[in-house]
């Protein structure tokens, strides 16, 4: 196989087949609070593609060459949640600083993004599926981009619902829910895709 | 004081009512088993940093005190992910992921912002276990409906009619979404009462 074909492969199926939010059920908090408006859905998942990505790198990186060394691998959990959450605080005064507009329309999702359980998610996920750093880095970057498909198409499909006709007893989180099952069970069609 | 314990199952139950910890909620729930271990899990983990979050409130500066809360918890998650490894090894397996997630559930920090960190040691004890039970009850609820209809079984024995066939679906992912969003619907249409 060469090395466009794994590439390929690992997109597919970090994006569709394994999909973070509709088959692990991570980053349900920001899927069914985030997808209201598509604008802020988009703001929301460009976000986590950032942040899942440098996590990764993050991660990686100490978990190689600070945690095995040391065999120190019982800190993992709290090392990572520490460095994810530094991370994004690095993140948002760096943005801040040198990108005023782009802070202007990522800012408020900046330190949601902390309690996110697909970052920590994809950090431990990275570990257990013993990737190498360029595996670790684009698993981290498709599972994002992945999330972030999942939700404009929410925000679509909720965007749209806001005209709908809907019981009372089932409108807002019900609905979503509801219309969030629809979606796991297309998304389970890709189950089986292999390259 | 027992109000404190009580409030949990049903008037504040995290899940149903405050929509907090939904990970865990929807990802764990394919089994009672599992629910119960995660309910569990998640309740040692929320009664011993509400002690501790308790009884250092006054020493922690407010402007860091997200990252200490983090830390504490943290320290209980990797104790829970440690024991329950050595002597509940199936259970660890099946939950695999989601015991490390403990940490950024947002039910536990969400007690130490609101709870613990503004009441004393007796009072926080009491709001983790009855949080935590009411966690706990949620999952079963779910993992029960879902177990039953997408296997036949509750906690392993059969308990449909022998032609039940079952629906594989609600043991699936989508089965996890539709069963919580008719849940809340029905909570929503008891208040409404």
């Amino acid at each position: 196989m060469n090395y466009f074909t794994q590439i390929f492969a690992l997109a597919i199926a970090a994006i569709f087949v394994q999909n973070f939010v509709l088959m692990k059920f991570l980053g349900l908090c920001p899927y069914i609070g985030v997808s209201k408006k598509l604008d802020s859905a988009l703001g929301m998942g460009m976000a986590v593609i950032f942040v899942m990505t440098m996590a990764s790198v993050f991660t990686w990186l100490i978990q190689t060459y600070l945690l095995i060394p040391f065999r120190l691998e019982y800190l993992q959990t709290i090392a990572f949640i520490l460095t994810i959450a530094s991370l994004v605080q690095l993140v948002e005064m760096i943005i801040q600083k040198t990108a005023p507009a782009l802070y202007k329309s990522l800012g408020v999702f900046l330190p949601l993004i902390t309690t996110n359980c697909a970052v920590l998610g994809v950090a431990i996920l990275n570990v257990q599926s013993e990737y190498n750093f360029i595996g670790a880095i684009l698993n981290g970057l498709f599972a994002g981009v992945g999330f972030t498909l999942v939700l404009v198409m929410m925000a679509g499909v909720r965007e749209r619902l806001d005209k709908a006709e809907v019981p009372p007893a089932m409108k807002g989180m019900p609905i979503a829910m509801i219309i969030a099952g629809g979606m796991a069970l297309a998304f389970l069609g890709f189950a089986g895709l292999k390259f | 004081m027992l109000r404190e314990f009580t409030k949990g199952f049903i008037k504040e139950n995290p899940v149903f009512v405050m929509a907090l910890g939904l990970c865990p909620t929807l990802a764990v729930t394919s089994s009672v088993v599992n629910a119960i271990g995660m309910g569990l899990a998640a309740t040692f983990v929320l009664v011993f940093s509400n002690i501790i979050i308790s009884l250092i409130k006054d020493f922690i500066p407010t402007k860091i005190r997200i990252p200490a809360y983090i830390v504490v918890i943290a320290s209980f998650v990797t104790i829970v992910d440690m024991v329950m490894h050595a002597y509940l090894p199936a259970i660890h397996k099946s939950l695999g992921l989601f015991i490390p997630l403990i940490v950024v559930n947002c039910i536990i920090l969400g007690r130490a912002e609101a709870f613990a960190s503004k009441n004393n040691v007796l009072k926080s004890i009491l709001d983790g276990f009855g949080m935590g039970f009411g966690f706990t009850f949620a999952l079963v609820v779910i993992g029960g409906i879902r177990e039953v209809l997408g296997a036949g079984q509750f906690l392993g024995m059969n308990v449909m009619w022998t032609s039940y066939k079952p629906m594989l679906v609600a043991i699936l992912a989508p089965g996890a979404f539709i069963v919580m969003g008719l849940l809340m619907g029905l909570m929503n249409l008891k208040k409404k009462k």
